[in-house]
Parts: C-alpha cells; sequence; structure tokens
C-alpha cells in the first residue's frame, strides 16, 4: 500500500519562508514602488508603466547603460585571457604551488570599499605613489579627477587588479585536473604548445570558464562600491555606471518609482544576458 | 619498423642517486626483434612504465642508451621517434570527431589530405569505427575511445613501435577480450612492433609471443608463455604467472641429495652451485595425490569449475595441487606425488637444475632453445 500525504510540505516551509523573506517580498516591494508615484506620507498615486516608459526612453540611461556594457566588456577581455594565461604559467606541482594560490587569493580578501579607498589614495596626483610617478617621474598628465580617460583606466586597472584572480584560480582549477597523459600522448602525435592549448587545455577548461565568465559579468555588471569610493562616477558622468546612477535616482533625488522601475529592467537585463550566455556555452554538451 | 635495443639502461627518479635501490630501473639489456609483439609483465611498481615511458621519449634515461635499427635515439623527444603509445585512460582531444582525432597525428607532420582520408578510412575499417567517423569523440563509450587512442597510434604507417600501457584497466570486463583479441588481429595485420605493459598475466600471455617478467627494476625472464609457464628462470616468475603460482618450498641439500620436510625429492636434472637457500619449486599442476610420497593434511579443497585446487599441508609448509577430481576431504591424510621432470630447485630464487636431457649435450643449448637461453643468461648477468 502507498501512502499519500501532503505532509512533506511542513520541510519545505522554513525554506519557502527564507526565500520569501529574502527575495520575493523585497522584489514585490520594488514592483509596489515601481508602478506608483509617492509624495511621501504613505500616499501613493498608481502610474501604470510610465515609470518604465520614462526610464527606457531616457538618454541618462541609455548614456549609463552603455558605460556599464563597456565597462564589463573591456573588463572581460581583460581579465580572461589575463587570468588563463597567468594560470597556465603557474606551477602545476611543488613548494610554489600554495604559495601562488596565496598571493592569487590576497586581492580578493580585501574588503571592496577597500580596494576604492586604497587606488584612491594609490592614484590621486602629488599624494598617491602612482598619481606621483605618471605625473611627475614620467610627465604624463594623469589625473582621474579631472581626466575621463584616466579616470576609466584606473578603474580597469583596479578591477583588473581585483577580479583577475578569480578567472586565474578557476582556470588553474581545470588546468590541474588534466592527467599527465594527454600531455604525453600530445607529444607522440607532435601536437605544437598552440594545438596543445586549442585541443586539450582549453575544452578542459570550457567549464570553469563558463562559469568564471559568468561570475565576472554578474559582479562587474553590478559593480558599484569600488568605483563609487574612487571616482564617485565622475569627472562629470563619465564613470557613473548603472548602478551608482541607480543610487542617485533613487537616494539623491528620491525618485522612487523611476528608481524601483530602473532597478526592474537592470536586473531583468543581467538575467537575460546570463541565461543567454550559459544557455550557449552548454548547448554543445547536451548533444 | 624498427629493431629496438636497449643497452645497459638504468633509471634513477632521484637526482644523486647512491645505491642499487635508489634506481627504478637497474641494468636493463632487451633486444625487440621488428614486428614482435611483446608484453611486458610485472607487479605495480616494478618498473616497467618507467622502461616504457624511456623508450617513448617521455623520460631520458640516467644512464644507458636506446637504439632503434642501431641509431642513438636515447635524447630525442618523443615525437622524432616515430612511436605510438596507448595510455592507461583513454586520451581522444574531445573537442574533435572521431575523424580528427585519428587524423590528428598526421596533420601535425604535414601529411597531404589526400594521403590523410585513406589512412584513416583504413584505419577506421581496422578498428570497426567507420560508423562513428563523424561523431564527436567525447560522446564515445570507454571502449570506443581506447580504439581511438589506439589508433591514434596505428594511423601512421612509418611508426616504428606501438607500446601500450595498461590499456585495458577502464575497460568493462566482457568488453576486455573482444579489445584484446582486436589488438592480436591488429597486429597481424600491421606487423608493427608492440609493447604491451600489463600486470595481469592474462592479458600478457594471451597478447604476446615473446614475455618479459620484470621485478624490482630488473627483467627476471624472458620467454613464451609456455616457456614461463613450464620453467620459471627464478622463483618470481614461477609465483607470479600461473593461478595458483608455483610452489616454492623450502629444501636442504644432504650430501647430493635434495631433502624436503624429511623427504628426499626427485628433480629434473644434475644441480649447480652450491650454498645459498635452496628452494624447491614445483607447479601444482605437476602436483598429484598418490599412494606414497610425501604425506600431507588437506587443508582446503576449492572446485574452481575444471579442476580443483587442493590445499595441503606438509609439515608448516603449504603445498596446491591441481586435480581433475577433489575426491578427498579436509582433514584427510594423503601423499603428494612431484612430477619429476617438472621439479626444480632454485638457488637464492634463480634456477639452479639443468634441464632434462641438458647434461647430455655437451651445448649447452639448441637453436630452438635461444630465447630461453638469452632470457637465462641476462637472468644469470642480473643476479651476479
Amino acid at each position: 500500500m502507498k501512502t499519500e500525504n501532503q505532509r512533506a510540505w511542513f520541510f519545505v516551509l522554513p525554506v519557502l519562508l527564507l526565500v520569501a523573506f529574502n527575495a520575493l517580498v523585497p522584489i514585490m516591494t520594488v514592483v509596489n514602488y515601481s508602478v506608483q508615484e509617492t509624495f511621501g506620507n504613505n500616499v501613493f498615486f498608481w502610474q501604470g508603466l510610465d515609470w518604465f516608459e520614462q526610464i527606457l526612453r531616457s538618454d541618462r540611461f541609455h548614456a549609463a547603460l552603455g558605460r556599464q556594457f563597456l565597462f564589463t566588456f573591456l573588463i572581460l577581455i581583460i581579465e580572461v585571457p589575463l587570468g588563463i594565461i597567468i594560470a597556465l604559467s603557474m606551477p602545476r606541482k611543488g613548494v610554489w604551488v600554495p604559495v601562488c594560490l596565496v598571493l592569487m587569493a590576497l586581492p580578493m580578501l580585501i574588503p571592496w570599499n577597500v580596494v576604492g579607498a586604497m587606488w584612491n589614495i594609490f592614484a590621486l596626483p602629488k599624494i598617491g605613489m602612482l598619481g606621483y610617478f605618471m605625473n611627475d617621474v614620467l610627465g604624463v598628465n594623469y589625473d582621474m579627477t579631472q581626466d575621463p580617460l584616466a579616470a576609466w583606466i584606473t578603474i580597469i586597472v583596479m578591477d583588473v587588479w581585483h577580479w583577475t584572480s578569480l578567472v586565474v584560480l578557476l582556470a588553474y582549477a581545470g588546468l590541474v585536473s588534466i592527467p599527465d597523459a594527454y600531455y604525453q600522448a600530445a607529444k607522440i602525435d607532435g601536437a605544437s604548445p598552440w594545438k596543445v592549448f586549442r585541443y586539450i587545455q582549453l575544452p578542459k577548461m570550457k567549464t570553469v570558464l563558463t562559469i568564471a565568465i559568468l561570475l565576472r559579468f554578474m559582479d562587474s555588471f553590478n559593480i558599484y562600491t569600488e568605483p563609487f569610493v574612487l571616482t564617485g562616477g565622475g569627472p562629470g558622468n563619465s564613470t557613473t555606471l548603472l548602478s551608482i546612477d541607480l543610487v542617485k535616482i533613487a537616494l539623491g533625488q528620491f525618485d522612487l518609482g523611476p528608481a524601483a522601475a530602473m532597478s526592474l529592467i537592470y536586473f531583468a537585463i543581467t538575467l537575460l544576458v546570463s541565461w543567454l550566455f550559459y544557455t550557449l556555452m552548454t548547448k554543445d554538451d547536451a548533444k | 619498423m624498427a629493431r629496438i635495443s636497449l643497452s645497459g639502461l638504468r633509471h634513477s627518479y632521484l637526482p644523486n642517486p647512491s645505491g642499487p635501490e635508489d634506481y627504478a630501473l637497474k641494468s636493463i639489456d632487451l633486444d625487440w626483434e621488428d614486428g614482435g609483439a611483446y608484453a611486458l609483465l610485472g607487479p605495480s611498481g616494478c618498473g616497467k612504465s618507467t622502461l616504457l615511458n624511456i623508450i617513448s621519449g617521455l623520460l631520458v634515461p640516467s644512464e644507458g642508451r636506446i637504439l632503434f635499427d642501431g641509431q642513438d635515439v636515447t635524447g630525442l623527444p618523443p615525437d622524432q621517434r616515430n612511436i605510438a603509445q596507448v595510455f592507461q585512460f583513454p586520451v581522444i582531444y574531445d573537442t574533435m570527431t572521431v575523424r580528427d582525432n585519428l587524423a590528428f597525428p598526421l596533420r601535425n607532420r604535414g601529411v597531404d589530405e589526400a594521403r590523410i582520408a585513406a589512412r584513416v578510412a583504413e584505419i577506421a575499417e581496422m578498428l570497426d569505427v567507420v560508423e562513428m567517423l563523424d561523431v564527436r569523440a567525447a560522446h564515445l563509450s570507454p571502449d570506443n575511445k581506447q580504439k581511438i587512442s589506439m589508433g591514434r597510434g596505428l594511423v601512421r604507417d612509418d611508426v616504428n613501435v606501438v607500446m601500450f600501457d595498461e590499456p585495458l584497466t577502464v575497460i568493462d570486463p566482457h568488453l576486455k577480450w573482444k579489445l584484446r583479441s582486436k589488438l592480436k588481429e591488429l597486429h597481424q595485420r600491421v606487423r608493427a612492433t608492440m609493447i604491451y605493459v600489463t600486470h595481469d598475466q592474462t592479458e600478457a600471455l594471451t597478447f604476446a609471443d615473446q614475455v618479459v617478467v620484470m621485478q624490482d627494476g630488473e627483467v627476471v625472464q624472458i620467454g613464451t608463455p609456455v616457456e614461463l609457464f613450464e620453467r620459471p628462470q627464478h622463483t618470481f616468475v614461477g609465483h607470479f604467472i600461473g593461478s595458483p603460482g608455483m610452489n616454492i618450498l623450502p629444501a636442504a641439500e644432504d650430501a647430493g641429495r635434495i631433502v624436503f620436510e624429511g623427504q628426499t625429492v626427485a628433480l629434473e636434472g644434475a644441480v649447480i652451485g652450491s650454498g645459498g637457500v635452496t628452494q624447491i619449486g614445483v607447479r601444482p599442476e605437476f602436483v598429484t595425490l598418490a599412494e606414497a610420497g610425501v604425506p600431507a593434511r588437506v587443508r582446503k579443497v576449492s572446485d574452481v569449475g575444471r579442476h580443483a585446487v587442493v590445499e595441503t599441508m606438509v609439515g608448516d609448509t603449504a603445498v596446491k595441487a591441481v586435480v581433475d577430481h577433489a575426491d578427498v576431504e579436509q582433514g584427510a591424510e594423503v601423499y603428494l606425488a612431484f612430477r619429476q621432470d617438472q621439479t626444480r630447485l632454485y638457488r637464492d630464487g634463480w634456477i639452479a637444475t639443468l634441464a632434462r636431457g641438458a647434461e647430455n649435450t655437451t651445448q649447452a643449448h639448441g637453436a630452438e632453445d635461444s630465447v630461453q637461453a638469452r632470457g637465462s643468461d641476462s637472468a644469470s648477468e642480473a643476479a651476479s
């Protein structure tokens, strides 16, 4: 006899509650704000999809989104190849392995606002070591507080410094899992180093690299703390990335409705790109 | 194709080896005839994979030389030696199709496409993988992956030697014999020199014409499967080959007689040498339960199908006998008879009796015995 009852649901309940308070309630609050207008005192007016339309048509949003995509694109095309190159040149065995791993992990252990503050001090002209070196030793005009290009270079370099290690560690994990026999077989087959990389190392790293790219995409697309501390979005709006702009609208101007609509659009874009990328990368494996 | 000679080969994984115990390979001198099917047999850690990697060029030996057809290749990297190696775990290029996998070694050497297509078709037909040529190699089953690894070795027709490093380890038992007979068939078709490394005696004995038995970095015996079975040069070979292995019994020399547990045992021929630790070696297949002989007590009888293994105790020594019908029971008192022409004496592990009839001929060995004699030569060298 098979007994059927619904008792199992009780066991799921704690998780459901947790997820509800963690995710569902905050998101629904945002959804709630995104379709209403408020002037304070807890009085709300129905606004429909006006805020969404306003955000999607706004030049300011387009500009921030463009900067955001540019930033993410730049750090990905630098961090992923650089991470792979560093992982390839790390020793596979011996006493230097733990040393390399710890050195690699260090930047990731530093709190984000500290990273921003560190680079701020490091890069400021006159005060910072980098700023002093560039301006007074090399004679290059480098001032991230005045020059948008310098500001961009600084936030990109900062992110590369902070997060390339993640790609390195994941790629390295993929590399050490390759048995020696593969390299020996490749030697016997007369494969060039490039072919070893192309047909052995890269395929074996594919899964971990997919995860690395996904994580780096999501993190960099949502980045806030480090550029906020470093440049505050300036000079002008030149480094105002999406999340910085969002906080300006929500807390600076206190436009809760448009800010809520913008966060939902922002969330949808992150989700869509991640999903597309993951589906494309794993499509071959299912075949 | 080439004749491969190893001369004075020694290898140590340590930077400054001092004693013989630091060497993974201790003085190897071997000749592999062109087109032969060889097996390299020995327990794990005996140095057989080291030897294989030295022949393929993945390792450079500490001392000694490797000659392919008289040419010194000791310093050459693997890709310039024209060898092929199949590893324990199938190595395939996941992202390529089976066809591209097979073509890979040829493409790397700049062979023209028409020639590649012809060779790949030929090898695929030989391996029965024609219908999978356009499948991505990652989707194959382990035995097919291993076939492709072999195919990459065989696709080059100028290959000097194909080496197999325990290639059937990851293959399901019911597919093992299929792949093994495929290998044997391939050898007959391509006539390439093949060296097959294994610790499984069945694999070695079924595949090879000549088996090289290794222990602790030394070659103990080289011979045909029959020779290894019938006349082991060393107690290790006797024990390692055969199921159950040879009975190795403690024996004393007493005024020309060989005594085991108080009983005089008749040997195949004259005893040579003197001193050292002496042991009698006789295979369970040549031990019979008889009316008279060495008294023993039956400890265990196991029926293994075609025959039964009777385990007996003579004093404190276990002696096994393989009999057709086990009509004795546990605890029974029996007498054991050793077939004289299959009972040998070993001194310090090495054989110390002359083969029957050997004492009559002035020449130590006839033509048909040359391989075995070579085995015993290298055996006595290694012993000294």
